[in-house]
């Protein structure tokens, strides 16, 4: 079906480590902390891909988790948003043309959004996020 | 003819305090979250977030899994809402009367009120997911673990009730129209905060909030018995959620707080019903900041082997307490009544 302003101002994401550092993890828990409250605007993280509209992925995509990636990817309901959190899911990072990698991100999953940083700021998180707002935006108009 | 007339006004009623009760229960939700942001040095989401919310979970795809009993994965959350406003309708409302209250009393609310519950189990178990059945299986077992002291609380009030002698202790509308504090003396006034205190520690678990959720525990389970549900399903235990949130601040108001403005007021018949439904949603959120809204942000999340036995031994020595001070009670006032 097609999403409605409702998304706008409501918009559940969750999160996946598909083999990073945890940098990048750090970066999203302060992005979530008091300081920027993003439940002003509705976000929040949830526990289940089933509940989420943003699948915010961080780290390279390791073989081992390039099944996984897809399955939760394939498992939460449309319409739905991939983000891709830091450099390590966008190109490798420093971990480029290892032998254990599937990805970068958009290998495996189609990407919407690209963070970059390493690890990015909790405000340019936030700015995905907004991004990926006018991405659902352009869904709702058609578009894809 | 006077006999399809009258179900034709309680078919109204019933419409009207069903739709009431999930615009107030989402306007209680939305209330929650902005006090527990300010609490947290947050400016928090707007008083209609859960309104916003519930209009993007009805777009939403609704997946059901591949490994799913798919009849009773759907059924569950209509049969968790459906109930939640069930128990809304043996409940009065301020100065309102309940549309069902002449057909049942308190400890039928209390039965009902582990029909959510149960259906929410249902639900867990038809997910076919292994988070959503540990879900499932704490959800009894803190069922089971509260509903010892939550008839503690029943009992002693309709005991209390019958033992000054009001008729028709046990019905809710008798206790809402006799504030049990009047009746007992000193002794029953500790009694009865005892209960209280009991009542308010019930409620969150009731409403699997924190610091009884650990069924739903975001971190460890995923939402646990939620955990699977999506889209339409997950809309209609989020407005169960909101409804039941109303009922228990409902009972709480309705056994421990029931006055109302109109009793000391006078004031026209229709003014005095809507100054009433008010003061009972001001009195219903202040029952909700203090038993849900604070407890949630202070506290972290008990495990499930200490929610027994808090709610068995602690609790329940608490409730027992309780309800001995008020049978104390009630032989000391007949006594002094029989003196003068």
């Amino acid at each position: 079906m097609k999403p409605t302003k409702a998304f706008n101002r409501s918009l559940w994401a969750f999160h996946m480590n598909s083999g990073s550092c945890n940098g990048c993890e750090i970066e999203i828990v302060a992005a979530i902390t008091p300081r920027y409250d993003p439940e002003r605007f509705g976000i929040k993280l949830v526990g289940s891909p089933k509940h989420a509209d943003l699948l915010l992925v961080t780290g390279p995509v390791v073989g081992k988790m390039k099944d996984r990636l897809v399955r939760v990817y394939e498992q939460m309901p449309d319409p739905k948003v991939v983000m891709c959190v830091g450099t390590c899911g966008i190109s490798g990072g420093v971990f480029y043309d290892s032998y254990n990698l599937a990805g970068p991100v958009d290998q495996v999953v189609p990407v919407d959004v690209y963070v970059v940083g390493c690890p990015p700021r909790p405000e340019a998180i936030i700015h995905g996020v907004v991004t990926a707002l006018a991405k659902l935006e352009r869904i709702e108009g058609g578009e894809h | 003819m006077t006999g399809g007339l009258e179900l034709a006004i309680l078919a109204g009623w019933t419409i009207v305090v069903t739709i009431f009760g999930l615009v107030a229960g989402l306007v209680l939700l939305g209330i929650d979250r902005k006090l527990a942001a300010h609490m947290q040095a947050r400016v928090g989401p707007p008083l209609r977030q859960p309104f916003i919310d519930f209009r993007k979970l009805m777009i939403k795809e609704s997946v059901v899994p591949a490994n799913a009993i798919p009849w009773m994965f759907n059924i569950a959350p209509v049969i968790a809402l459906i109930s939640s406003l069930v128990i809304l309708l043996y409940i009065p409302l301020g100065s309102i009367p309940s549309p069902l209250g002449a057909f049942g009393d308190f400890v039928l609310v209390m039965y009902l009120l582990t029909v959510p519950a149960l259906a929410m189990v249902a639900g867990g178990f038809a997910s076919g997911s292994p988070y959503a059945t540990v879900g499932a299986q704490r959800e009894m077992v803190t069922m089971i673990a509260y509903e010892f002291p939550l008839a503690i609380v029943v009992v002693a009030i309709a005991w209390r009730l019958g033992a000054a002698g009001i008729p028709d202790a046990f019905s809710l509308a008798t206790i809402a129209a006799h504030p049990v504090w009047s009746v007992v003396g000193p002794l029953g006034i500790l009694g009865l905060l005892l209960l209280l205190v009991v009542l308010a520690v019930v409620s969150p678990a009731e409403l699997s909030r924190i610091p009884f959720d650990s069924q739903e525990a975001e971190t460890e389970l995923a939402g646990g018995l939620l955990v699977e549900y999506s889209g339409r399903n997950l809309a209609m235990f989020y407005l169960a959620q909101g409804v039941k949130t109303l009922v228990m601040g409902a009972i709480a108001v309705a056994v421990f707080f029931p006055w109302n403005i109109s009793s000391f007021i006078s004031m026209p018949g229709g003014v005095a019903q809507v100054v009433d439904i008010v003061f009972f949603l001001l009195k219903v959120i202040l029952v909700m900041f203090f038993s849900v809204s604070l407890a949630r942000v202070a506290m972290a999340r008990f495990r499930i082997n200490q929610i027994v036995s808090l709610y068995w031994i602690y609790i329940g020595v608490i409730g027992l307490s309780g309800l001995i001070l008020l049978m104390a009670d009630a032989v000391l006032v007949s006594v002094a009544g029989g003196i003068i």
